[in-house]
């Protein structure tokens, strides 16, 4: 009578619930490989994979920020940011590529601190003032680079002639080397992702983010500061975006103000489908890095089967609305 | 050891605790009683840290010390399981972390988390206290005395000297009580002091040692269980005798207001047959899992009706939606109120008039006097203690926030109202006047569901019962002709157990 709801029974929906998302995703690379010849060689699967590196270093910088029920909204523009500032330091100050890379990671770390000031010691709420600072970094980057995107031999503004300075070979390779035939970015996606992983599942201070979004008067009261790890959580956000943002400023070899935009909406999507990863119904590293991997995946198939592309958005929302289906349906019950 | 002394704490509006002495030996279990509002919980919560700023001494074993937060009270070997007890679980995190959070969060163990230790440690501290349940479970999915053992379980891990139970009994079944008095008992053999908070006081008579009694933020006195009586203890938490814990009004009993027929649905509601007449109180009996809240709930619209319909007053209907339901003039008075029945962050005011807001607006706009006067009106007649009507409910003790979470519902024009155990956590003094309410209702000519597993409390104010057992009515007796023992022997299975033999 007391265990009345523990009845072992074959649930469908418990199954559903657990496995849906990769059955998904599983049922999206069949129906592929089937339908398309050259869809399932290792070109390809590699071409998916670094398309979706982007998306997904994004997207676990969400995800970080979603763990302590916050939500970092800027993290796409802080990967533009940081591509622009490393472009203006290679091309425009002609300063080394090792500043280039580590400049940027900084600025990215010091914008999560401004983030989680505002959200704490203001107290505005996390979606609005990532919005805010949003449009801030967007303007920042405009103003800083002077409008056009920074380019190598571009012309510099007031007649000052070309610009000397290059985009270095060793910056390049984060976006377009290969090791043992691998894309540096995949490479970089899947260490973040792991490392990610580690953080939030095997370390306690991952269990001390996720105890924060899951029950903040439960963590304040069980002793932990609150407001310590939800200033970290926002700073590794803003570290793993920059990451996103070299990468990208390595891929286009380039920096361009909106390059990290157009980003924002996969890598939220991804973030999101993860929670429904094997039911876990909480954000984690493993289930973005899915996540992002079905996005691409229906992109890159889509794309192959000559989908147009104003219709692909269709089927990338149709495919999140199951997701969350998976996710909250549950939740209701 | 351990010794508060001239403890004052004062909340915008509040002084909650006026000067208080209060003293624990080891090994006892110690009782904290006192009247909704008295001050119970803001007195433990100053013990376990959770409040910075206090005024008056706390010494252990004659050492003064200082308490000004959680981690501060756990070195000191004082653990709380809160009242609320969602307040302290992280629902979407497994029992095993939640049992070991402390070890988690106390930095003993290194960076990485071991997860083989916590999972094996967690398994051992539920199987010492006796439980079934899976470590890899989530919290969200455990059932609310789960939830307190795993908090329980919690505590026993951290080894605390001193253990605070601040209404741990309120959401358990009588068998789980008794687990916990068991548990308790061994805790207290092991050389702990328990202190413990209730509004049973059969309970505290049961398993305390001493008597600690609050009224009104002030000290009122200790004393040994073996010198007191229950009447005794009732008067000084209410500063006043109790004559009738029952008051009843002779009602006539007219027409039949709602038939329920063969009525099957979610939540394992099977097969129910019941009605209510005008000017009846009906009970709802059965132990806590017995399906109580369960057709309380189908009844209301929410869940999916299988099969049978309702009648109201003659007219069919099918609540698809607790919106439905009100609309067809039910009301219902849920079981967890923090979750479904109030709205925490709110104003007592804003709670009060919610399910009733049409009767105080017009043209769609609300009529701020007219509000505030329905309020201030209800939390006089309910006795809510508060401020002002404008407190956020969550400032309220937990007993007042029950009786907003009942009193709005005293407000609406409802036919039948459907209350599922609304006396949790409510002191005797004001159950009394609860009780008296609910008179008046049936006064006006409206019928009642009462559901509750205090079985005393169905005697004393019902006039009919229906007795539920796994999700059906397996019996239907007259109030006035019964005893507890025979509800408790329907209400466990006995009437089928009956019919096989
Ligand atoms: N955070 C707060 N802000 C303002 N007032 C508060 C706050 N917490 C408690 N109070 C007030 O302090 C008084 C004592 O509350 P407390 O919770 O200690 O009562 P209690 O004895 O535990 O009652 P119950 O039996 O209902 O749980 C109440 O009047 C309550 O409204
Ligand atoms: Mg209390």
């Amino acid at each position: 009578m007391k265990n009345k709801t523990k009845k072992k029974q074959f649930d469908l929906f418990k199954i559903l619930y657990k496995y849906g998302t990769i059955m998904v995703i599983i049922a999206a690379i069949l129906f592929f490989a089937i339908a398309l010849d050259n869809f399932f060689n290792f070109n390809n699967i590699t071409n998916i994979f670094r398309s979706v590196s982007i998306v997904a270093l994004i997207a676990l910088a969400i995800t970080i920020s979603l763990t302590i029920d916050g939500f970092d909204l800027s993290a796409a523009t802080i990967a533009g940011f940081s591509s622009v500032i490393a472009a203006k330091f290679m091309v425009v100050w002609e300063l080394g590529p090792v500043p280039a890379i580590i400049i940027p990671l900084v600025v990215g770390v010091l914008i999560g601190c401004i983030n989680a000031f505002l959200i704490i010691k203001m107290n505005i709420p996390d979606m609005l003032t990532t919005l805010s600072m949003m449009f801030l970094l967007t303007g920042v980057s405009i103003t800083f680079q002077q409008g056009s995107a920074i380019y190598n031999f571009m012309p510099l503004p007031n007649n000052g002639g070309i610009a000397s300075g290059t985009m270095h070979e060793a910056f390049l390779y984060l976006g377009q080397g290969e090791l043992f035939g691998i894309p540096v970015p995949v490479i970089i996606m899947l260490s973040v992702a792991t490392l990610a992983h580690i953080f939030l599942n095997h370390t306690k201070y991952g269990r001390y983010l996720y105890m924060i979004g899951g029950n903040q008067e439960a963590a304040k009261l069980s002793g932990i500061s609150i407001n310590k790890y939800k200033l970290i959580a926002y700073m590794i956000s803003g570290l793993i975006a920059a990451i996103g943002g070299l990468v990208l400023g390595a891929r286009l070899g380039s920096g361009e103000v909106d390059a990290g935009g157009p980003y924002l909406m996969d890598a939220v999507a991804a973030s999101f489908i993860g929670f429904s990863i094997f039911g876990i119904g909480k954000p984690n590293a493993f289930g973005t890095l899915l996540g992002a991997l079905l996005m691409g995946i229906l992109l890159n198939g889509l794309v192959m089967m000559n989908f147009p592309y104003y219709s692909q958005d269709i089927v990338k929302g149709f495919v999140l609305i199951v997701a969350l289906s998976l996710t909250y349906y549950k939740q209701m019950r | 050891m351990l010794k508060m002394k001239s403890i004052t704490k004062t909340f915008p509006g509040v002084k909650a605790l006026d000067n208080v002495d209060f003293e624990v030996e080891l090994g006892e279990i110690h009782a904290l009683i006192g009247a909704n509002g008295a001050g119970k919980s803001t007195l433990m919560k100053i013990l376990a840290g959770a409040y910075g700023g206090y005024e008056g001494d706390i010494f252990i074993d004659d050492n003064k010390i200082t308490m000004n937060n959680p981690i501060e009270a756990k070195h000191n070997g004082i653990v709380i399981v809160y009242q609320e007890v969602d307040t302290a679980l992280v629902p979407h995190l497994t029992v095993a972390e939640n049992i070991m959070m402390d070890y988690i969060v106390d930095g003993k163990n290194d960076v990485f988390m071991n997860w083989k230790y916590i999972r094996k440690q967690a398994k051992q501290e539920l199987d010492a206290l006796d439980l079934d349940i899976n470590v890899n479970c989530l919290v969200s999915d455990l059932t609310l005395s789960e939830k307190q053992m795993v908090l329980i379980g919690r505590a026993v891990f951290h080894k605390a000297k001193y253990l605070i139970l601040d209404e741990p009994t309120a959401p358990l079944s009588i068998e789980e009580t008794e687990k916990l008095f068991e548990i308790v008992r061994k805790l207290k053999n092991d050389g702990m002091s328990v202190i413990f908070i209730s509004h049973r006081l059969d309970e505290v008579f049961k398993i305390c040692e001493k008597i600690t009694v609050l009224k009104d933020g002030k000290y009122v006195g200790t004393f040994a269980t073996k010198e007191m009586t229950i009447d005794k203890s009732v008067e000084k938490m209410l500063g006043r005798k109790l004559e009738n814990s029952y008051p009843k009004i002779k009602v006539d009993i007219n027409e039949t207001l709602l038939e329920v027929k063969d009525f099957s649905g979610t939540g394992g509601v099977n097969n129910v047959n019941l009605n209510v007449r005008s000017g009846e109180i009906v009970g709802l009996a059965g132990l806590v899992g017995g399906g109580k809240t369960e057709l309380c709930k189908l009844l209301f619209g929410e869940g999916n009706i299988l099969q049978g319909e309702i009648k109201l007053k003659g007219k069919g209907f099918k609540p698809k939606t607790p919106a439905d339901a009100v609309q067809m003039g039910l009301a219902l008075v849920p079981e967890e109120r923090r979750k479904e029945g109030i709205l925490v962050n709110e104003s007592v005011e804003t709670n009060l008039t919610l399910p009733t807001l049409d009767k105080y607006c017009k043209r769609s706009f609300m009529q701020k006097g007219k509000i505030k006067k329905a309020s201030v009106e209800s939390i006089d007649k309910v006795g809510i203690k508060t401020p002002s009507e404008k407190q956020l409910i969550a400032n309220l003790s937990g007993g007042n926030q029950q009786k907003v979470a009942i009193g709005k519902w005293f407000l609406s024009d409802a036919e039948v109202f459907i209350f599922d155990e609304p006396t949790k956590g409510v002191d005797v003094g004001s159950k009394a006047e609860i009780y008296e309410l609910i008179g008046e209702l049936v006064a006006q000519g409206k019928g009642i569901i009462y559901a509750s597993c205090e079985f005393n409390e169905i005697l004393g104010l019902t006039d009919r019962v229906y007795v539920m057992y796994n999700g059906t009515v397996v019996k239907e007796l007259i109030s006035e002709e019964t005893t507890e023992e025979e509800l408790l022997y329907y209400s466990a299975g006995g009437a089928l157990n009956e019919k096989q033999n």
